[in-house]
């Protein structure tokens, strides 16, 4: 029951692209990984400033799909923890 | 080409490659290039959904209104000129004239995705920058219209200072005005400064304000890809529908295809019959009838559903929905230390293994690639289905077993191919965890939108398939047939054809029957295994060649001949060792060129052998 305290807390703001539910919006922030990678990500639209959503998650709630723009992406957590983002509000466009 | 299992245009005749000019097209994956190259040159080419589908480059030749003509390069699609992947690398190194035997192209055109434009006016951006004169093709005009989207083309040919062309490849809009830059005479260069941006962001940021300026209105999510996912992806429908859709592939390749051969079989025994009695009696006669026509003939039969597999595979693939099994696929793959990039190429290894490990090329970790390379060919292959299909039919009884559509003969053919996949899983645990273990590759994977396959790239993909299959069975199965003859027909006995116990194909059999006996193989079984090693398929040539001249088993169609000679737990063998074998000689040499090593493909056949004779033993051992 902790742990769910914990997740709520987490909802109301999102640190990383894994913490949204599907459905969910927000803007990304920074890609904290190795810059090979990060560079491969934001070729592929995942690019810090835009608008991403949480559109599906794969069967087993891993890997999930995330739209951003008129891409949509899968990446597995142990990638998407490694993404931070903004709630949405944050970024009024 | 030198592998039979994927075919393509071919090189340019040398003296066009000197005078014509090269025209190269590029364009991320899923923008439809292939399709608008299939339509340029109506050159056959296999056009995907997925990402990085096009591992080949493909040449084409186009000829324009003028009547000069123009050599097109279709290149694997890129995201960026920063390559992750070796067909990307491919790609970048044409462009920038690094590629050896491939001169630079005079003229680049860029494929992009007009639905999705902000994203792809990035990479178009960075093409324009290496200075080659370039088109801009924004493709899926009729998309972008149908969903409410507009761009205004010359704004943006003026923005970035390169022709640009609203243009459907599926419908033909705006082809001819690609068709004309690409036979133009002259090209005059970019004649606008791009700004040169540091980062992805600085890009992207460049990219909307074009389009913007261009009045570009984004068209509308298409709300059926979403509406689509929702249920393909589900948690508990997301698989279901995937082992429905499997086991769906598995009955319609059987029942749909097993009628069609059996008619292909019956017109195929007439024309024997027919073109035997225009001949005199003889050894020439047995040679052409006998010899080449049973024996190519008993593998042209299984055409009908090695093309329905194929064709199955490729609606699955064209959809869009191949991504989405590769994403419910993930999971399992991470957990043998793999992930959904390489169930792509895995899920290909079952029509052949050929293509799919040419298809390894699009992942990026080196030694998840030569994994991926050596568990394919334990994929069931469509040269398996006429052995799996012939010794199913023989042992194993047309029983319903679960409702009408599948009885027990599907559900042989199913635990086979389940077979062959828990061994590819097996193999690939112990390989990540010992030779080729690696840290955690990051499985990123764009899912294209759904679309409905066209009938004319099926099509194209199927009469490929047909002349792949045709030239196999009139070169490795023709040469198996006429050798088997050979054998069969000699040393003569007083000019005469020799008693089959007495030819040298029986003194080749009883030499290894010592080492098969074992899993319950007689000599002519051996004889068959010999004559597979070359291509799985052979067997059923050589058994049919075999027992088509024992005179006791001449009337009998092969099935009942192969019932007499080989008992039940001999056929459970041999299937086994079918299923774990390496009998494919395209598959060894594409392994040794795509692994640049004799080290591999030797390691993979002694290992695959070694485990198909032991299971097979076990299984004989245990049924007998």
């Amino acid at each position: 029951m902790i742990f769910n305290f914990i997740k709520r807390i987490h909802r109301k703001s999102p640190a990383t692209l894994a913490d949204l539910q599907v459905g969910e919006r927000a803007v990304l922030g920074e890609l904290e990984m190795e810059p090979a990678t990060a560079e491969h990500l934001m070729n592929l639209g995942l690019i810090p400033g835009v608008e991403v959503m949480v559109a599906h998650s794969g069967p087993g709630g891993d890997p999930r799909i995330y739209r951003v723009e008129g891409t949509e992406l899968a990446l597995r957590g142990e990638l998407s923890r490694c993404i931070t983002v903004e709630p949405q509000s944050a970024a009024a466009d | 080409m030198s592998s039979p299992c994927h075919t393509g245009p071919g090189v340019l005749p040398a003296e066009l490659e000197a005078t014509t000019r090269t025209v190269a097209l590029v364009g991320p994956p899923n923008s439809g290039k292939t399709t608008l190259f299939n339509r340029l040159t109506g050159l056959r080419q296999k056009v995907g959904n997925f990402p990085g589908v096009t591992v080949e480059h493909h040449t084409g030749v186009v000829r324009g209104e003028n009547g000069k003509e123009a050599a097109v390069i279709d290149l694997p699609g890129i995201y960026s000129l920063v390559p992750v992947s070796e067909d990307e690398r491919v790609t970048v190194d044409v462009l920038e004239g690094r590629m050896d035997g491939i001169k630079r192209p005079d003229a680049v055109v860029v494929v992009t995705d007009a639905t999705n434009l902000s994203h792809h006016l990035v990479l178009a951006a960075r093409i324009i920058s290496i200075g080659l004169p370039t088109l801009i093709v924004l493709n899926m005009a009729d998309e972008l219209k149908k969903q409410g989207g507009s761009v205004d083309v010359l704004s943006l040919a003026r923005q970035l200072g390169t022709p640009v062309v609203l243009a459907s490849a599926a419908t033909g809009d705006g082809v001819p005005a690609i068709l004309n830059f690409l036979t133009a005479q002259t090209h005059s260069s970019a004649s606008v400064e791009l700004p040169v941006l540091k980062d992805a962001k600085g890009y992207r940021d460049w990219a909307v304000r074009v389009g913007n300026k261009a009045s570009y209105r984004k068209p509308a999510t298409p709300v059926w890809t979403q509406r689509l996912d929702r249920i393909f992806l589900h948690r508990i429908w997301g698989p279901v529908i995937f082992a429905v859709t499997v086991l769906l592939v598995f009955q319609v390749t059987f029942t749909v295809g097993q009628g069609l051969s059996a008619l292909l079989q019956q017109g195929l025994q007439l024309g024997g019959k027919n073109l035997g009695r225009m001949l005199p009696d003889g050894m020439f006669q047995s040679f052409l009838i006998d010899g080449i026509w049973n024996g190519v003939g008993s593998v042209l039969v299984f055409l009908p559903q090695i093309l329905i597999l194929f064709l199955v595979i490729g609606i699955l693939e064209d959809s869009g929905y191949l991504a989405r099994a590769a994403v419910i696929a993930d999971q399992t793959m991470s957990r043998v230390g793999l992930n959904g990039k390489s169930f792509i190429p895995l899920l290909s290894a079952y029509a052949c293994a050929v293509p799919a490990i040419m298809a390894t090329r699009t992942i990026p970790s080196k030694r998840d690639r030569i994994a991926t390379i050596l568990i394919a060919p334990f994929m069931t292959c469509s040269a398996r289905l006429p052995v799996y299909t012939m010794f199913i039919a023989a042992f194993i009884p047309a029983k319903p077993l679960l409702g009408p559509f599948f009885g027990a003969r599907a559900a042989a053919m199913l635990s086979l191919y389940v077979l062959g996949f828990l061994m590819a899983v097996f193999t690939a645990r112990i390989l990540k965890s010992t030779i080729l273990k690696s840290d955690a590759v990051h499985f990123v994977m764009e899912m294209p939108p759904y679309r409905w396959p066209t009938a004319s790239s099926l099509g194209l993909r199927l009469l490929d398939r047909s002349k792949v299959f045709m030239v196999r069975a009139g070169t490795i199965i023709l040469a198996v047939a006429i050798v088997l003859w050979v054998l069969t027909n000699f040393p003569m006995e007083g000019g005469k054809r020799p008693a089959i116990e007495n030819s040298y194909v029986a003194s080749i059999g009883h030499a290894i029957e010592p080492a098969i006996r074992p899993m319950g193989f007689d000599w002519k079984i051996g004889v068959g295994l010999v004559s597979s090693i070359a291509a799985r398929e052979g067997i059923i040539a050589t058994l049919g060649t075999l027992y088509g001249i024992d005179p006791e088993e001449h009337a009998m169609d092969l099935q009942a001949a192969l019932h007499r000679e080989l008992s039940f737990a001999g056929a459970v063998a041999l299937l086994l060792f079918f299923a774990f074998a390496m009998q494919c000689a395209s598959t060894i040499a594409v392994v040794r060129r795509e692994t640049n090593s004799w080290k591999w493909p030797a390691l993979q056949f002694g290992y695959m052998t070694a485990v198909a004779y032991v299971s097979a033993l076990v299984a004989y051992t245990l049924l007998k």
